[in-house]
């Protein structure tokens, strides 16, 4: 019935192919990557669209592709959820974060946060908030690289894994951001075109109609499958979830920190305008795709290949274009995955590099060598450990565990973020607070949650009823930085916020910046 | 008006439209996430063959954040460019 679990040597040509290139692409750019502004933001010169696809192909991840489909293949319309969540994070963080961000900061969004308050403290608890979430990212990226390589080629699930946390190292280390600005790119396109193809083949059986196969799906599951109630059926968990999903993109280490990489705020709004559209088409696609592969491929095959549904996007190919498409498709599902990977890594190596290595450990006064070489340090680190987290998360669902990841961005960073460049009267101490607040209970209430509890160590019952903790977690957040702030006035903070206000309209020229020693260009 | 005034004045402006297009999107959103929590039956019917109201409505989520953020675009481009490029020449 299918070839999967068995080496397919077409899927290995085409992944070969890719590697080759993005490799090849690393290879110019780290020629071009000497100083930190080009390892970080790629030197500043990236273009509203170059951006715009970029910034796709950094969020369409593992989660996107084959955690969606897959979802919305065993439970029908409620794996949608995800899908519509996910995009409406986008006009949030184009309305209140874009372009601000990018006239605050330097390279990572804790610049920002950082920008009128005391470095040291808010640094610290902007990094563990980032690296929580990197590192929850990347367990579901990996997991789903993982079982893709795993079932394709026939290796064991732990080979499969280092070598991708290989790959991904090899990208980051030697290109930076460059090179994965250059890879996302490609990815984007191919993911696209990729998905794009997959959808048209599996209508083509249905007269090119998404609602025949909606039909096809309702008379073969049942009406069910097209209304809510099958993945998500507790009120509360469904609100949670949708919270999480909507102002967690906003929280996104590695998706703010592409907003650095373009000259300005007007390419900063232009790169979010072209994210958002190739996004939101890709998920009105995701409907598609899972609803083709829930009636073209069947559940059961499905859930006998992964019990996460994990590969029902590439079964579909199998199915609609014979082994050549599955190839294809595999080796698009690995691109997406190695490219997302190399992105969360470059933004976790800013947080510990950038964040705690030169403005803590060095009071902000480290040569740019010095900073490089740590950043590459601990992209070293990061890959490990992103390789030993994979192996340890096995069997986990991907689209579930990014939606957790979003909850930890949405409760961590993205309060303190909207405060700081919001509220004049936002302190160190209140950011402080709210971003440790967000990190520790949104990961204490994952662990409490059924998944861990029950799922996992297999407990009768569990501490916190919801799935996701974004209900909870968000709202503390928010609360927190409020009656900190509102207890403990910091007048230097308030003070600051004059500057705040410039910048974020007029901002301020990088490069006129370093040439002025450090003058300021927007003083009134 | 001076130059701190204009600065202020835009700054209201752009929280503004920031807010309010905020605010349309979470209103639509949540409104959309609190049928899927106690609207079941509801989206499920469906409003032509093949079509739930769940799917349309989901899909047209979709729509209106680009019809936002379309919205959004428009207003910075025609109005704050200009109020921003008029003080940076006005320096």
């Amino acid at each position: 019935m299918t070839s999967l679990g068995q080496p397919n040597l077409l899927a290995i040509v085409g992944f070969f192919l890719f590697i080759g290139v993005s490799l090849g692409i690393t290879y110019v750019a780290a020629r071009r990557t000497r100083s930190a502004e080009q390892f970080y933001a790629a030197g500043r010169s990236v273009t509203g669209f170059q951006n715009g696809l970029a910034l796709a192909g950094d969020y369409m991840s593992a989660a996107s592709f084959l955690g969606i489909a897959g979802l919305v293949a065993l439970s029908g319309f409620d794996g949608l959820i995800y899908s519509i969540g996910f995009l409406v994070g986008w006009p949030v963080v184009m309305f209140l974060i874009a372009e601000p961000l990018r006239n605050l900061g330097k390279y990572t969004f804790a610049d920002v946060v950082a920008f009128r308050l005391r470095q040291k403290p808010v640094r610290v608890a902007a990094a563990l908030g980032s690296l929580a979430v990197v590192a929850f990212y990347l367990i579901a990226q990996m997991v789903g690289a993982g079982n893709l390589i795993r079932l394709l080629f026939g290796m064991p699930y732990e080979i499969a894994v280092t070598i991708v946390g290989l790959v991904m190292l090899a990208y980051v280390l030697f290109g930076g951001m460059i090179a994965t600005t250059w890879v996302q790119i490609v990815k984007a396109v191919l993911l696209l075109l990729g998905a794009l193809l997959l959808a048209i083949m599996a209508l083509w059986k249905f007269d090119m109609n998404p609602l025949a196969l909606f039909r096809a799906a309702a008379s073969q599951y049942g009406d069910a499958v097209l209304g809510p109630g099958r993945l998500v059926s507790d009120p509360l968990d469904a609100m949670s979830l949708g919270l999480a999903l909507m102002l967690g993109t906003a929280g996104l280490p590695h998706i703010l920190m592409r907003f650095y990489t373009v000259p300005d705020a007007r390419t900063a709004r232009t790169s979010v305008t072209y994210a958002t559209a190739f996004i939101g088409f890709f998920y009105l696609l995701t409907f598609i795709l899972g609803f083709g592969a829930m009636v073209l491929v069947g559940q059961d095959t499905i859930r006998s290949i992964d019990a996460g549904g994990n590969m029902a996007a590439p079964l579909l190919a199998e199915v609609v274009g014979g082994q050549a498409f599955l190839g294809f498709i595999s080796a698009v599902a690995f691109a997406t995955i190695l490219a997302v990977v190399a992105g969360l890594t470059l933004a976790g190596a800013a947080a510990l590099s950038h964040d705690l290595w030169v403005n803590v450990v060095r009071h902000g006064v480290a040569n740019e060598r010095e900073e490089l070489r740590v950043a590459r340090l601990s992209t070293m680190v990061l890959g490990v450990l992103a390789i030993a987290l994979g192996i340890a998360f096995k069997g986990q669902n991907v689209a579930y565990m990014v939606g957790l990841a979003f909850a930890i961005a949405a409760s961590a960073n993205f309060p303190a973020l909207l405060l700081s460049v919001f509220w004049r009267r936002f302190t160190t101490r209140a950011a402080q607070v709210s971003m440790l607040a967000g990190t520790i209970s949104s990961l204490a209430l994952i662990y409490f949650s059924p998944t861990i509890q029950i799922d996992i160590l297999k407990n009768s019952a569990a501490a916190f009823p919801l799935r996701n903790p974004g209900l909870v977690s968000i709202p503390l957040a928010f609360v927190a930085a409020v009656v900190v702030a509102l207890l403990w006035p910091e007048p230097e903070a308030e003070a600051g916020f004059g500057e705040v206000e410039a910048r974020v309209h007029v901002g301020v020229d990088h490069a006129a910046e370093r040439a002025a020693g450090g003058a300021l260009e927007s003083r009134p | 008006m001076t130059r701190l005034e204009q600065l202020r004045a835009l700054d209201a402006a752009r929280w503004r439209i920031a807010i309010a297009l905020t605010a349309a999107m979470m209103v639509l959103y949540f409104g959309f996430i609190l049928m899927v929590a106690y609207g079941k039956p509801l989206l499920t019917r469906t409003v032509i063959p093949g079509l739930s109201l769940g799917i349309l409505l989901g899909a047209l989520v979709i729509v209106a954040a680009w019809v936002l953020i379309w919205i959004y675009v428009r207003w910075a481009n025609l109005h704050y460019d200009t109020a921003i490029d008029a003080m940076r020449r006005s320096r």
